[in-house]
C-alpha cells in the first residue's frame, strides 16, 4: 500500500489566535496525515484584556498569566524559539537559533506589539516608566498601577499614537476607569483628564462614537481630536501640526506594529502587517500562507473576539482547502467588545465590516442578557466572566454558543429610531 | 447612492461627499474638489494625490498617512502643511477616494 507523506501545518505564535488554531485543527486533521507545529518564544500566555484592570488593582497578576504548554492540545508540537525569517518561496521557516522548519501550510499569528521606540522622545526622552506609561504590556500595566497610587492630581493624559491598535476601545475604558478611580480617591477635582486621539471623535464608527463621546463629556474628560503625535518633548506631546499637550502623567498607546520577521521576510506592509484576503485570510502573495489575528491587515478592530470569530471560519475553510476544495466560508469582520465605563458598569458593542455598533440586546434578540451600546452592570459581570471563558472554552478551541457571523437580530438600525 | 454635480459633471458620492466611483475622477475635478474645501492645489499637493490614486489602484484601499510617508515618501509634516488639520480625510476627498480606515 502506498502511504502519503505526512503534511505539516506550521503556526507561528501561540497567542490567542495561534492557540485556537492549533487546538481546533488538531481535532479536525487526522494525526496520521498531519503534523501540527506551533512556534512560540514565550513560556507564558497572557490574558491581554486583563491588562486594563491591573493598573486599578482589579486583577491579581497571576489571574492573567498561565504557562503556555498546558494550553496546547496533545498531538501538537510546541517549539520554543524566535522566528528568524520566513522563506515563503522555499516553504520553510528559519528560527534565530538556526533550526529550520519546513511546512506545507503556514499560519502567521504573531500579532502586533506596542512600539514606543517609533515615536521620538517617548522611550528615549528620559520619562519612560517615570511619567510615561503604557498598559498594553504586563510590565507596563503593573508599573502604571504604582504610578496611579503615587498620583496626587495634575494633568493625566490618555493618548493613542496611531491606528490600528489592539482593542481600540481600551483607551476609552482606561479613561472611564481612571475617572472613577480618581473620584474614589478624592483626586478628581485636582485632575485634568485629557483624551488625545488621532481620530475625529471618540471611536471609529459614528453611532458608537456619539454615545462614547457623550460619556466622555459627562465625565468632564476633554477630547483632543485629530491629534497625530510627531514627538514627545520632555513632558509634552507635540503633534505634526505643532499642537502641544503637557502632562504630569501620560498613559499612551504606542504605535502597534507586526513582528519584525514579517518585514525581514518581505511579507509585510508599512506596519509589518501581512496583506490578506479579508474574507478568507489567505495571503495575497502566497497561496499556502494565512495570517490570523492581529498579524493581518484586515480592516477590523485588532481584538480577541475578531480572532475567535475569524478562526471559526478559517478552521472550516482550511479543512476544505487542504483537501483541494474551495473555501466557502467568508469572514464578515465580526467583532464584539465589552467596554468598561467605571463604577461596576460596562457597555457591549457588536459589529462587522459593514454594520457599525448599534443599540439593542445580545446574543438573544429582545432578551440579552447583554445590552448593546448601553451601560449596565450585567455587561461588567459579563466581561469579568469572560476571563474564565477565555482560558476554559476559547483557547481549548471548544465551541462557544455564539455564531461566527454577526446578526442584525436584536439590533436597532438607525432608521428605527425616533 | 446620491448623485451630485461638480463643475458641470455628474458624479456619485457618499453621504459625506466622497466620490464613490474611481473612474469619475480626473485632475480637473481635483481642482474643484480642493477649491470646495479651501485648498489651492500646487505640484506638491498633486504629488500626494497622484500617489494616493496609484496606490489605491493596486491596493484597493486608501493609503493611510503613514503609508503616504513611508511608501510614498512624502513626510507627514508636509501633509499637515498641505492639507491642514485633517490631511488623511482632505487628501482622500480631493483624490476622489474613500476615507482611509480608522479615519471616520
Amino acid at each position: 500500500m502506498e502511504v502519503a507523506a505526512m503534511r505539516r501545518l506550521l503556526v507561528l505564535g501561540a497567542g490567542t489566535a495561534g492557540t485556537m488554531v492549533v487546538n481546533k485543527l488538531r481535532r479536525r486533521l487526522a494525526r496520521t496525515d498531519w503534523r501540527i507545529t506551533v512556534v512560540e518564544p514565550s513560556d507564558t500566555h497572557h490574558y491581554q484584556p486583563g491588562y486594563l484592570l491591573l493598573p486599578f488593582g482589579g486583577y491579581r497578576p497571576e489571574q492573567v498569566v498561565r504557562p503556555t504548554a498546558p494550553l496546547i492540545a496533545d498531538g501538537v508540537e510546541l517549539v520554543r524559539g524566535e522566528v528568524g525569517r520566513v522563506m515563503a518561496d522555499e516553504n520553510r521557516v528559519s528560527l534565530s537559533d538556526g533550526r529550520n522548519l519546513p511546512y506545507d501550510y503556514l499560519v502567521i499569528a504573531t500579532g502586533v506589539t506596542p512600539r514606543p521606540d517609533q515615536t521620538p522622545g517617548m522611550l528615549d526622552g528620559g520619562h519612560w516608566r517615570k511619567e510615561i506609561f503604557d498598559f498594553y504590556t504586563y510590565d507596563g500595566a503593573l508599573a502604571l498601577a504604582k504610578a496611579l497610587d503615587r498620583f496626587e492630581g495634575g494633568r493625566l493624559v490618555v493618548h493613542i499614537t496611531d491606528l490600528p491598535i489592539k482593542c481600540p476601545v481600551a483607551p476609552l475604558e482606561f479613561a472611564f476607569l481612571a475617572d472613577a478611580h480618581l473620584r474614589r480617591r478624592g483626586l478628581r477635582d485636582r485632575t485634568d483628564l485629557v483624551y488625545a486621539t488621532p481620530l475625529s471623535g471618540a471611536f471609529t464608527k459614528p453611532i458608537a462614537s456619539a454615545r462614547l463621546g457623550s460619556m466622555l463629556d459627562d465625565r468632564k474628560i476633554v477630547v483632543e481630536p485629530d491629534f497625530l503625535v510627531e514627538r514627545v518633548d520632555g513632558t509634552k506631546l507635540v503633534s505634526y501640526d505643532e499642537r502641544e499637550i503637557p502632562f504630569d502623567l501620560l498613559v499612551t498607546v504606542p504605535l502597534n506594529m507586526g513582528a519584525d520577521f514579517v518585514a525581514r521576510s518581505g511579507l509585510g506592509d508599512e506596519l509589518n502587517l501581512v496583506p490578506v484576503d479579508r474574507h478568507t485570510l489567505l495571503s495575497r502573495a502566497h497561496d499556502n500562507v494565512f495570517a490570523l489575528g492581529d498579524a493581518n491587515d484586515i480592516p477590523t478592530s485588532k481584538a480577541g473576539s475578531v480572532a475567535h470569530f475569524a478562526v471559526d471560519v478559517f478552521a472550516d475553510n482550511f479543512v476544505a482547502y487542504a483537501a483541494g476544495r474551495p473555501m466557502t466560508g467568508r469572514f464578515d469582520g465580526h467583532a464584539n467588545c465589552f467596554v468598561e465605563s467605571g463604577d461596576g458598569k460596562a457597555l457591549l458593542i457588536d459589529f462587522n465590516y459593514d454594520t457599525e455598533p448599534l443599540p439593542g440586546r445580545y446574543p438573544l434578540p429582545g432578551v440579552g442578557p447583554f445590552r448593546l451600546l448601553t451601560d449596565a452592570a450585567v455587561n461588567h459581570w459579563g466581561k469579568l466572566a469572560f476571563r474564565w471563558m477565555y482560558w476554559n472554552v476559547l483557547l481549548p478551541g471548544r465551541p462557544l454558543p455564539l455564531p461566527a457571523h454577526m446578526s442584525m437580530a436584536g439590533k436597532q438600525a438607525p432608521t428605527d429610531e425616533k | 447612492m446620491p448623485v451630485t454635480t461638480i463643475a458641470g459633471r455628474t458624479v456619485h458620492v457618499d453621504d459625506e461627499g466622497f466620490l464613490t466611483v474611481y473612474e469619475e475622477w480626473d485632475p480637473d475635478l481635483a481642482e474643484e474638489l480642493a477649491a470646495a474645501i479651501g485648498i489651492g492645489l500646487t505640484d506638491a499637493h498633486r504629488r500626494a494625490i497622484d500617489f494616493l490614486r496609484a496606490d489605491y489602484a493596486v491596493q484597493g484601499e486608501t493609503a493611510t498617512l503613514r503609508r503616504v510617508s513611508t511608501v510614498g515618501g512624502i513626510p507627514t509634516k508636509e501633509l499637515f502643511a498641505l492639507f491642514p488639520k485633517k490631511p488623511a480625510k482632505k487628501l482622500a476627498y480631493i483624490a476622489g477616494l474613500p476615507k482611509p480606515h480608522g479615519c471616520v
